[in-house]
């Protein structure tokens, strides 16, 4: 779906544990205040617990985990808007607690909202963020016209990103954090309600800027599909910790021996016939669908069953796959939903 | 969980053929101790131009019915006071100089304030915050947009005025100063309630009320405000924008008293820049 040629042949140094870490990240804590209001009181939150990070030279390293995991307040200490509790930020020898300021000096950030923008033409949105980002006058233009000609904009350069689409105003706000170029990417959600072509441009826009300048990036998604797509190494988050990091194959190693099966019933499950209540409670149900994971072997029996048997009359749909990142998630404890496979 | 090496020494950071940085970056950026060459920060008048050149931009895909909404106020008030105020006399002149100013408080006081607090409330202000700008130049190139936006709206305010009351619109050039030193000031005041607001709605009700505010104690003649209503007057900081202006319809103006009002209108506006700046640092960084 995403991705060229550039990853798949670097895929292997990316990940290597050889290459330095760029940004260490040790000991971080962030707790939000409870706060006490008329009626209802809220607690404490403590929105990063002890996170510890190496992203390395030239990777793309993505922090996958459902909305609420602590991705955001995470991402927010990284690019020094928030001051940790606690802890140490250090990106390619700069230390970001102190020097919070440095990070706008390493990082093209593009964060999820894109209202600062939101009135501006696409070419305009470019050109100031390159201005803001330093760059002289000419050489913003300059940079502004071959970032919207690289990603397809050029033909609605000249319309507000408020009368886009919001995918291509997502494409625009991705536009304006290439331009003025920096050594660490940092991309919150970046294709979000983009079509494969405008997926495909972003993808070939970055894996460019790894092999032209060795651009590292920081992805934040919960896209468990394009997590497993494009990154060299994935940090899965939930409720303010890493569970896990690794690589995507690496993760589904831990799962290797699951398949997943999911079974969608034409109407009602005939729980009368035996063995389907067992399944029922096994499964994770969503209206018909049922998911299992379950080892190949036992998959494989409840398969032949509910395909041979009398199950098969009610049965509208089934579907077994290999495990992804999501089972991953769940096999790791993950209690949360809201990671999208799209 | 990767693993997880010592910190990394001053050499192995970064730098592989392969993974070289811009190289611009490199060069341009000045030495600091340690780390990856940091690429420059945006210069004051550079940025401050672009947040500028960006935000007048947007007049034209937001704020032209506003603008309109902003003359057409000022346009009805006089034309209500006319019933009620001789052509020619120290209260016409108060109220053609109050109604003009009060173009710049709807837009630069109340306009940006509401901006601000949408920025603020949307996360917004991110955008700017990861980008090496000096605060100072979000603030006075929003500030400075805001200003230029109302200076058409004052003067079709003005000559419309002075035609109303019999007025000489001799001296209407004094707007060209009046405008962006009330407009410094009120500016100032409207990004600083939008920025502090805890909530976007009281952003938005802040800059209703400090816009109420101006219109109440500007366009009614000083004479006819006792007390604490003619100490608030004293203290809101387009008074003195007013005053200038209204000085100069006499006929013969004390340019020593407008220069004295300018001069407190642009004192204020600094301090209110200057209170701005400090909010909008509050506001985007947690740092």
């Amino acid at each position: 779906m995403v991705s060229t040629g550039t990853r798949q042949a670097e895929g292997e140094t990316a990940a290597d544990p050889a290459r330095a870490a760029v940004w260490t990240v040790r000991g971080l804590v962030k707790t939000y205040p409870g706060k006490r209001g008329r009626g209802s009181a809220t607690p404490e939150v403590r929105a990063n617990d002890h996170i510890d990070l190496d992203v390395r030279q030239g990777e793309i390293f993505g922090l996958l985990g459902p909305n609420g995991a602590g991705k955001s307040t995470l991402v927010r200490q990284l690019t020094g808007l928030l001051r940790p509790d606690a802890g140490r930020v250090e990106l390619y020898g700069h230390d970001l607690v102190a020097h919070p300021e440095r990070a706008a000096r390493l990082i093209g950030y593009l964060g999820q909202e894109s209202t600062a923008l939101d009135e501006l033409t696409v070419a305009l949105a470019a050109e100031t963020t390159g201005r803001l980002r330093g760059l002289p006058a000419r050489a913003a233009r300059a940079e502004r016209d071959a970032v919207l000609d690289e990603l397809g904009l050029t033909e609605i350069a000249g319309r507000p990103l408020k009368k886009l689409s919001g995918g291509q105003r997502r494409l625009a706000c991705f536009a304006a954090a290439l331009v003025g170029e920096r050594p660490m990417l940092v991309l919150d959600e970046p294709t979000t309600g983009m079509d494969p072509v405008a997926r495909r441009a972003v993808w070939a826009a970055v894996d460019r800027r790894r092999a032209e300048h060795g651009t590292t990036v920081l992805l934040v998604t919960h896209n468990v599909i394009e997590a497993e797509t494009v990154l060299d190494r994935v940090a899965v988050l939930e409720r303010g910790r890493i569970i896990a990091c690794d690589t995507p194959s690496g993760l589904k190693a831990i799962v290797s021996d699951e398949v997943r099966l999911d079974l969608v019933w034409r109407d009602e499950a005939p729980l009368d016939l035996p063995g389907i209540p067992e399944l029922r409670a096994a499964a994770e149900t969503s209206g018909r669908r049922w998911t299992l994971r379950l080892p190949q072997e036992r998959a494989r029996a409840v398969v032949a069953s509910v395909t041979s048997g009398p199950a098969f009359a009610a049965l509208d749909d089934f579907t077994l796959a290999t495990p992804s990142l999501e089972d991953v998630y769940l096999a790791l404890g993950g209690r949360q939903k809201g990671l999208v496979k799209a | 969980m990767s693993a997880l090496s010592a910190a990394t020494t001053a050499d192995d950071r970064g730098v592989t053929p392969q993974a070289e940085p811009s190289r611009r970056a490199q060069e341009t950026a000045g030495p600091l101790s340690g780390g990856l060459a940091l690429a420059p920060s945006a210069r004051l008048l550079p940025s401050l131009a672009a947040v500028y050149r960006a935000q007048l931009s947007r007049a034209r895909v937001a704020r032209i019915p506003l603008l309109f909404v902003a003359t057409f106020q000022s346009v009805g008030i006089m034309i209500l006071m006319r019933g009620v105020v001789d052509a020619g006399s120290p209260s016409a002149r108060a109220v053609v100089s109050g109604s003009s100013v009060l173009v710049v408080a709807f837009v630069a006081l109340n306009l940006l304030a509401q901006y601000f607090g949408q920025l603020r409330a949307s996360g917004g202000l991110d955008h700017y915050a990861t980008l090496p700008v000096p605060p100072a130049s979000v603030v006075l190139g929003a500030a400075a947009a805001y200003a230029s936006f109302t200076l058409p709206g004052t003067l079709v305010t003005a000559v419309f005025g002075c035609v109303l009351f019999g007025l000489p619109l001799t001296n209407l050039w004094v707007l060209l100063a009046v405008v962006p030193l009330a407009g410094a000031a009120l500016s100032g005041l409207g990004a600083a309630l939008g920025l502090l607001a805890p909530r976007q709605e009281l952003a938005t009700l802040f800059g209703q009320l400090g816009m109420s505010a101006a219109l109440l104690l500007g366009v009614l003649p000083p004479s006819h405000l006792a007390g604490p209503l003619g100490w608030a007057r004293d203290a809101l900081p387009s008074t003195y924008g007013v005053e200038a202006f209204a000085r100069t319809f006499g006929a013969s103006t004390d340019w020593a008293a407008v220069l004295g009002d300018l001069a407190v209108c642009g004192a204020v506006g600094v301090v209110s820049l200057a209170a701005a700046t400090w909010a909008y640092r509050r506001a985007a960084y947690r740092r």
